[in-house]
């Protein structure tokens, strides 16, 4: 009796592990192919969007910033540090790892170089006495 | 991702939008500076606190490594070398971006896009393409920066079927893409990348040392796109606005650039233009005698002048003359004329070049004109003064419809009542072509390095 009764516990344990692994699939699928191709959707529109505004917000520039314009824009290009970071981020060590690893640093040169050479030069312009 | 990571992004968007904002007006552009800081920094932290991120020490040393180098090249370069930095920068982008797409391409589950070999055709293509821009930019850069730099050539490179080699390499690499997102096969993501180093190369080389300022600018909106691509990846909206803000900045700025130069971005692209060979059609055949003057006229002169007007070129930059011109504005100034100073659009490097040099020689920018601004009144000016400029005073620009330059718009510099001149020699400028103006009599050339000549004037204007 208690044999069976272990069979049947372990039967209903293994049920209950393959039921988890199929929502995990499940969820998974969701993420990645469904809710993934939303996204492309939904982040073309942001990027359009973006892009109008890019477009204004530069337009009004003064020509006699365009250096220190270009320095930011350099600057801020390094949000890729984002992806850096995130690739960087798991515990095992994988040429993944180290791949995000080379990233964050190659960004930090440019976010402390672009916006320290942005500030020295804007440090420069100033009104007539 | 957490709504409140998602929140957190948009307040960096909004950061950044507001600190390309700031760059309106002289007087606002520090805290729109400030501010972009501050939305990368809320950007870093979010990332960071993000549940999938762990290996902090690994993290904070490369971001400390990386910090220090970034900060001491930025506060020991010359403001002169600034171009040649910002391109050396933009490589970092796309190295950056090339490095980030390679770890999602093998350990895609870091940014949830299923596992090693079973990506999302979605995320393979967007992988891909900003792969392939992020490859670009970086070599790309690499050659702008040695031209800038001076360890490449400053000529074009031009060789026979170039296009068609670039046509071919670039229907390569579309077609490698294709096939990487259906195999997914290491090797074919390798082969992308690797085309694209050398096609990056390729499109940069045929273009001459004065186009820079529009190969700079359009670097940088590469940079700004590889990095929308890689937000692809991520979905995540942060890099996409950002992408696009940097993407379409660069944009812009190569057409100012471009409309200053009255060429079309192709003809840029393609290259070619400038150089020796350019230079050989043109300057033999004259063999008119420019008036030649010395410092101590220029100095008389200028010193009896109600109304300067000084034009800078590259020339000053190299020789690093912003701070001898300066010091000859203000005894100027003392002695009682109007001195102001007028930008050509595609004068120095980079845009906006010209701007930071007199700006870091203490000149107040409010004397600081642009072409627009001050072109009507060189007929009311007694003194222009070019110093390390030449194309963009030509009036064969508007005048010879066979000129290279033809439809460039010009500093009206011929219609003052004296042009003085300062040059090394007769050479022609970047175009090729001869300028006009150094044959007329309102003109006097003056010979030399342009820190040295202002020296020898201010000499003679405190005498």
């Amino acid at each position: 009796m208690s044999e069976i009764s272990n069979q049947l516990e372990n039967l209903s344990f293994k049920a209950q592990q393959i039921a988890d692994e199929a929502s995990q699939l499940a969820s998974n699928v969701v993420e990645t192919s469904g809710g993934h191709s939303d996204f492309i959707i939904f982040g073309i529109t942001v990027l359009i969007l973006a892009c109008f505004v890019g477009y204004y917000v530069v337009w009004s520039v003064t020509p006699a910033l365009h250096s220190p314009l270009m320095g930011v824009t350099n600057a801020i290009s390094s949000v890729i540090i984002v992806g850096a970071l995130l690739a960087a981020g798991p515990i095992d060590s994988t040429i993944s790892k180290y791949f995000g690893l080379v990233a964050v640093g190659l960004a930090a040169v440019n976010i402390f170089g672009g916006f320290v050479v942005t500030n020295r030069m804007l440090s420069m312009f100033k009104k007539k006495q | 991702m957490s709504n409140l990571s998602t929140a957190a992004y948009l307040v960096s968007s909004v950061l950044f939008i507001l600190s390309l904002r700031g760059l309106s007006h002289p007087s606002t552009a520090r805290r729109g500076n400030f501010l972009g800081i501050l939305g990368m920094t809320i950007a870093i932290i979010t990332t960071l606190a993000n549940p999938g991120v762990f290996s902090y020490k690994e993290i904070g040393i490369a971001f400390i490594i990386g910090g220090l180098i970034g900060t001491s090249i930025a506060v020991r370069i010359q403001m002169t070398a600034l171009p040649q930095l910002v391109a050396a920068f933009h490589s970092l982008v796309g190295l950056a971006a090339v490095f980030v797409a390679a770890s999602a391409y093998y350990n895609p589950s870091a940014f949830n896009i299923g596992t090693f070999g079973s990506i999302p055709m979605g995320s393979l293509i967007e992988m891909s393409i900003g792969t392939a821009i992020g490859a670009v930019t970086f070599t790309g850069s690499i050659i702008a920066f040695g031209k800038l730099q001076g360890f490449v050539s400053g000529n074009p490179l031009v060789f026979k079927g170039q296009h068609f080699l670039n046509l071919i390499l670039g229907l390569g690499i579309i077609a490698l893409i294709v096939k990487f997102c259906i195999d997914q096969n290491q090797e074919l993501f390798w082969l992308i990348v690797a085309a694209s180093f050398v096609i990056g190369v390729l499109l940069i080389v045929p273009i001459g040392g004065a186009d820079m300022p529009v190969i700079v600018s359009m670097l940088n909106s590469y940079s700004g796109w590889a990095a929308a691509g890689i937000g692809f990846t991520l979905s995540n909206n942060l890099l996409i606005i950002t992408g696009a803000l940097v993407g379409s900045s660069g944009a812009i700025l190569s057409y100012i650039m471009c409309k200053g130069m009255n060429r079309s971005f192709l003809n840029v692209l393609l290259g070619g233009f400038g150089g020796e060979q350019a230079a050989s059609a043109d300057g033999v055949k004259d063999d008119r005698q420019a008036k030649q003057g010395n410092a101590a006229d220029a100095a008389f002169m200028m010193k009896n002048s109600q109304k300067i007007i000084i034009v800078p070129g590259y020339g000053m930059a190299v020789a690093q003359a912003q701070h001898a011109l300066r010091e000859m504005g203000d005894l100027l100034k003392a002695a009682g004329a109007d001195v102001r100073y007028a930008i050509h659009p595609v004068a120095g490097r980079m845009p906006g070049h010209m701007n930071v040099l007199l700006a870091e020689a203490n000149v107040p920018y409010d004397e600081v004109l642009e072409l627009d601004e001050i072109n009507r009144d060189f007929s009311e000016t007694d003194v222009a003064f070019v110093i390390g400029a030449n194309d963009v005073t030509n009036p064969a620009a508007k005048t010879d419809k066979t000129s290279a330059i033809y439809g460039m718009p010009i500093l009206d510099v011929e219609n003052a009542g004296q042009v003085f001149f300062v040059k090394r020699g007769m050479a022609s400028g970047y175009a090729g072509v001869q300028n006009e103006l150094f044959f007329r009599d309102n003109t006097l050339m003056l010979f030399g390095d342009a820190k040295k000549v202002c020296e020898d004037i201010i000499k003679g204007l405190e005498n």
